[in-house]
Formats: C-alpha cells, structure tokens, sequence
C-alpha cells in the first residue's frame, strides 16, 4: 500500500518533473541546465578501494566537475574491494546528509539495502566504473560494455593475424565490468575461427597475484600467441614480466585496458604494441555533473532526459537494456599507441 | 599450593611429581601477577571504551545516533560472533584461523542450496551443520594426530575458502526473502540493536558463565596455562579443545548466515580477510596468545573498541590507510602494556625478595 503511493508520488513528481523539463529544454535549449545546478552541495565518491590509481584519477576527474558547480567532493572508501568495505562509506554518506553518492560497485547487489537506505534518506544514486542491480540509479557507462569486449578482441586479433591460442588475465573472478567484457570478447571471438580462447585467469587487481596467475598461464601454454588484460593493474604486471622476458615477445602480444602513464615505457620500448582505454579523469567529470545535476532536481535520471557536463557537452538519457537501468554512455574507448602515448597524463 | 587450585579436584591422586618439577617457583609467582594485570588490562579497556565514545562524540555531531549504532552493530555484529568461540580456543593455548574461511563457505553454500531450490529453513539447517563439520575437521587434526592448530588453521583457511569457490565459482546468488534480508537494514523491533550485535550479546553471555562460572571454564584456564598438568589432573585436554574447534564451526556458520542475509548477496570471497580482524579483537580484549589468561568481558570492550573507532573514523572521512594504522597501533599497544606491566612486577618482586633477604 506504502510502496504504492509512494510509487504513485513518485511517477506523478516524475511526470510533473519531465513536462517542466521538456518546457526548459524546449524554450532554453540542453545547455540551461548547468547553469542553474544548486551548489553548496555534498557528493560522496565511494570508489572500489581508495588506492586503485584508475579511481583515484576518475575521482580527481569528479572533484574538478563539483569545484566548477561549487558542490563539496568527499571521497571515502575501503582498501580491500569488497562490498563490505564500501558499506560504512555509505552509512557515513547518510550521517552527512549527503545529497547524492557516486559508486562503483565491488558487488552487484550486496550494496542495494544500504543504497536504498540512502536514497529513503533522500539521496541520489549515481554509479560508474562497475555497476549496481539496484533500482532508481543512474550508471556512468565508461563505453558501452559491448563495444569494449569486441574492440580488445578486434585489437589483438589485427597484432597476431587472427590466429593462435590466447587468454585473458582479469580482476577478481566476481567483478561485474570485468565478466561483462569477457562475455562480449567471447562473442566477437566467433568472427576469428583461428583464434583460441584457452583459459582465464584471475589476478584479483594485485600485482603479486596477477604475476603468478600469469607465470602459470605462460607454463601451461607455451606456445600462448596473446594475453588481453582487461584491467590496469593486470596489463601493467604482465608488461613489466614480458619487458624482462624479451624472448617471450616473438610469439606472444599483449593488449587490454591499462593507464597510459603506466604503460608509456612499455610502448616506447616496443614490448606493448598498443592497448586501450577511455579517460577515467573524464568519466569521473562526467559522474560528478550527473551526480550534482540529480541532486539539484533538474533530471530525475529518468530515460530521454538530457544534461550539459561543463565541458564534455551535452549527454542524453539512454533507456533501460538487458542488465543495466538507465545510463549514460561517456564514449567509445581510445586506442594508445607509440603515436598518442606520450599525449595523456593520467 | 597456589598452583593446585585451578586444576580443581583430583590432583592429589594423579603423578604430582611431574608436574611441581617444572614449575614450583615461578608458576605461584605469575598467577598472582597475572590477575593483577588482568585486572589492569581491563581498566584500561574501560578506559579505550570510554575515550572512544568521547572521541567519536567530539569529532562528528553523528556519532552518538540511534542510527549509527544500528550501523556499527551491523558492521561489527558477525565479527564479533566469531570472537567468541576463538576467546576460548586462544585461552586453551590454540588458534582457528579459518574462522572466515568457514564464514565464507557458509555463505556460498547457503547460496547455493537456495539457488537449487532448497527451502531457506533447509538450507540454513545444512549450513550449519556443515559449519560443525568444518569445526570438527579442525578439531581432530588438532587433537588426535596432534598437528599444530596454527599449521591445520591456515590449510583450512585456503581449504575452506577454496571449497566455496568450488561452490559458486564467480556467480553470486541474490533474491533472497526479504524476510531475511531485512536484517541488514531494520534494527530488531523496538532497538537499535543489529541482529548479529544480539546475536553476539546472547552469546557472550553464555560464553562469559561457560568460561567464569563452570568447572568446564576453570578447566580452559588450567590448558592454557600448563597443558601436561592440567591433562595429568585429570582434565579431558582434547575432548574440550575439539569440542571448542566444533564450536567454532558452527558460531562462523552462524556469522556466515547472518553475513549472507545482512548483504542479501550469497558469494565465495564473503568475509575474506576477516580472521585478521577477529585475532585482533581477541587479543586486543586482553586474551593471552600464550593461553591460561583472558575474558569474556575483555572482548566485549575490544569489540566497541575496534567497532567504535572503525565508526568514527569512517563518519570523519578518514582514510582507510590510516584506520589500519590506528587498530595495528591498538594491537601492540594490548601486547606491550601488559608485558610491561609484567616486568616491572618481576623487577618489583625481586627487589622485594633481595629487600626481605637483606634484613
């Protein structure tokens, strides 16, 4: 009875909200909505862990999006990546009257009961990086999950000729974005019949891990023609072993998702060739206009809406699809080699 | 004759010879110190108890809430459980390292019984068995091949958690009743007490009258502070040490279950890591890692200690890092102060002997 009238509230603010919306955007044009964000408000980041340096960098992209809308950043997390360890963040997030979160998933859905808590206590859910299950959020969407599975595999595959055994060295075995890609890359590997999946290992975003899970790898196939490493931590480990390892680069290529700051060395000196990314600084921007544009009311989240992120432009409201709630796409990935390199900070 | 007492009965029939050879001197001498200190050390528990509240009480106006209490019962609650049974497993001279191991393995199977469609009654009756089981396994290592617990803990720890990847592999199983799952977000009606946090009170209570109030508990002291006499006082050395071991077992089975509802979410890693926390609450509650000497009072204060700091720390935004300093800088300071206090009763008793001898 409760949950139905306040669903009924709920659609009808809606409603009343997008109509006002459609009137803004119809006689002020998209890019009104930026200057009229409340500032003074209190976002919380709440990363996978505070040390991760692709994080770090996305909520530095964030704090520069929130000093712009003059909103307060607080960035709180754990250190392990677990979903207990994010959930005192957002229990503290509620103790600060925050008006909106940004988070990036260690688990799908053990963070729904805090988050619904958060958002019963008024506050905004806005995700990135790696998504929650939970209803009534908006997901950052660093690209679109598809297009980064197929584009690792369409990379290598243009370095090996399409043929040989290949595995992929992940994060940790339950990590969403992680299992999404691979999914994908599995899909796109039909188009290479010469091209062999063998294995996928786990190196749990710990250099130590990743190194041995990779040693193992290189044992059991020797004759392993590429590695796609979907994860910063992963790529820049298996690179620092191949770059001491010269021998092994006659017949095997790495790729995967990897920092252009950690990675510059190893593509000027030839032992990573080229790999991916999108610009976490500005996925974290992105996050933090979504986040403060929610918290001022001027969207509700919903799909078809559109806001102005300062300087990234316009973004618009995409529906929900198979898995996701409504989203945000920031871009398609860009591909770092020898050429662009040296061009990126983060 | 102060070292006969807390053997209880029977002494005077077992080989008494042995066991007053090793000991005659020293033992009478420690034991007397030793409560002193006990004493002390939970003063000055009494007094990190308080310093917390007042510190967390001055550094966020949201500390003292209704609400943040229900939270740090949340985050704490299964931790402590698990502190229990370890307090008397630790008090007989033995570690359990795979305390969140099994938390983790009751976790995944809870899952997975759910998953295929087991009734959730069902499922939690067969978690805990299996918790019992893990417990027993650990026991019976430990006490009939005579294996050192440190050694048979951490191949658990790997074992346990590595069946729990068996069990679910990368998948986490959700759609738990909300009936359930609303422990890890409603109070127990008319509190603010987090279920596990009640779960843990009721417990250590009973676990406070196992160990202060019963033969059974005077028995745990007398393992811990020597073995051999305790067993040749006529003390069942191994029954209490597996039965402790299967306790243990199935309070994380417990903890597991909990856990699993509390985050509405069934998963291999639930927990991973956590026995760390749990060692710490034990021995920062003043339970000697050498056995023979802890309460269950003590951990009590160790868990609003580390659950309280935890909470204030977490409300001022302070880093993670620096949360782990602040409880690894607890830990020694619960090593160090009582060894202090140690030694300078032993100087002050030696000087007090050479005083008597001089006159």
């Amino acid at each position: 009875m409760n949950l139905r009238g306040s669903r009924l509230a709920l659609a009808a603010t809606t409603a009343v909200v997008s109509v006002a919306s459609l009137v803004a955007v119809a006689t002020n044009s998209a890019s009104a909505a930026s200057s009229r964000l409340k500032s003074g408000e209190t976002i919380y980041f709440i990363p996978k862990d505070t040390l991760n340096p692709y994080e770090v960098i996305a909520d530095a992209g964030g704090k520069t999006a929130l000093n712009a809308i003059g909103d307060k950043q607080v960035v709180s997390s754990g250190t392990a990546d677990t979903a207990a360890a994010q959930i005192p963040s957002i229990q503290a997030a509620i103790a600060a009257k925050a008006s909106a979160i940004v988070i990036a998933g260690n688990d799908p859905s053990a963070l729904c009961p805090s988050l619904a808590k958060a958002q019963a206590a008024g506050i905004k859910i806005v995700s990135f990086d790696s998504d929650v299950t939970c209803p009534n959020h908006l997901f950052i969407n660093q690209a679109n999950t598809r297009q980064i599975g197929t584009s690792e595999i369409d990379l290598l595959a243009s370095e090996i000729h399409s043929t040989g055994q290949i595995a992929i060295l992940s994060a940790a075995a339950t990590a969403t974005n992680q299992n999404a890609w691979i999914k994908y890359m599995k899909v796109e590997l039909k188009k290479y019949p010469k091209m062999k999946l063998v294995s996928t290992v786990y190196g749990n975003d710990d250099p130590a891990t990743s190194l041995t899970v990779l040693q193992g790898l290189l044992s059991a196939y020797p004759n392993l023609a590429g590695i796609i490493s979907p994860t910063t931590v992963g790529i820049s480990t298996a690179a620092q072993y191949l770059d001491t390892h010269k021998a092994l680069l006659k017949h095997l290529t790495l790729t995967g998702l990897g920092l252009p700051s950690q990675m510059k060395k190893y593509v000027l000196d030839g032992t990573v060739k080229a790999f991916e990314l999108w610009n976490p600084s500005n996925l974290g921007y992105l996050a933090g206009y979504a986040a403060a544009t929610l918290a001022s009311g001027t969207i509700t989240g919903k799909a078809g809406q559109s806001f102005t992120a300062g300087k990234l432009g316009a973004y618009k409201i995409l529906p929900a699809a198979a898995g996701t709630g409504p989203s945000v796409v920031l871009g398609p990935p860009t591909v770092f080699n020898k050429s662009n390199v040296l061009k990126f900070n983060f | 004759m102060v070292r006969s007492s807390p053997v209880v009965s029977g002494s005077e029939t077992t080989p008494v010879e042995q066991a007053p050879v090793s000991a005659p001197a020293r033992v009478p001498q420690e034991r007397g110190l030793s409560w002193r200190m006990l004493g002390r050390w939970e003063v000055a528990l009494l007094g990190f108890v308080l310093g917390t509240v007042l510190f967390g009480i001055a550094e966020t106006p949201n500390f003292l809430t209704g609400t943040n209490f229900f939270d740090f019962g949340l985050n704490i609650g299964s931790i402590a459980i698990m502190a229990l049974p370890l307090t008397l497993i630790v008090m007989t001279g033995e570690i359990d390292l795979s305390v969140a191991s099994t938390l983790g393995l009751a976790s995944s199977l809870l899952g997975y019984l759910f998953a295929h469609g087991w009734p959730i009654v069902g499922a939690m009756a067969l978690v805990i068995v299996v918790g019992l089981a893990c417990g027993l396994f650990n026991g019976l290592l430990i006490t009939r091949l005579g294996l050192p617990s440190l050694a048979v803990t951490i191949g658990t720890l790997a074992l346990y958690r590595g069946i729990a990847l068996i069990i679910l592999g990368s998948n986490s199983v959700t759609g738990f009743p909300s009936s359930y799952t609303t422990i890890g977000t409603s109070p127990i009606p008319h509190t603010e007490l987090s279920w596990s946090l009640g779960i843990f009170i009721l417990m250590a209570i009973v676990y406070a009258i196992v160990l202060h109030a019963t033969p059974v508990g005077r028995a745990m002291h007398a393992i811990g502070l020597q073995q051999e006499a305790a067993f040749f006082s006529g003390i069942r050395v191994k029954r209490i040490k597996l039965v402790l071991y299967a306790l243990s077992g199935l309070l994380c089975s417990i903890a597991g279950i909990l856990w699993t509802f509390q985050y509405a979410t069934s998963r291999y890693d639930a927990g991973i890591g956590l026995e760390l926390t749990v060692v710490t609450i034990v021995l920062f509650g003043g339970v000697s890692i050498f056995g023979g000497r802890g309460t269950i009072v003590g951990v009590v204060m160790a868990v609003c200690v580390i659950g309280g700091i935890e909470s204030a720390l977490t409300l001022m935004n302070v880093a993670p890092q620096v949360q782990q300093i602040v409880t690894g800088c607890l830990l020694l300071i619960s090593v160090i102060l009582p060894n202090a206090a140690e030694g300078i009763g032993r100087i002050r008793a030696r000087s007090a002997i050479s005083r008597r001898a001089n006159e």
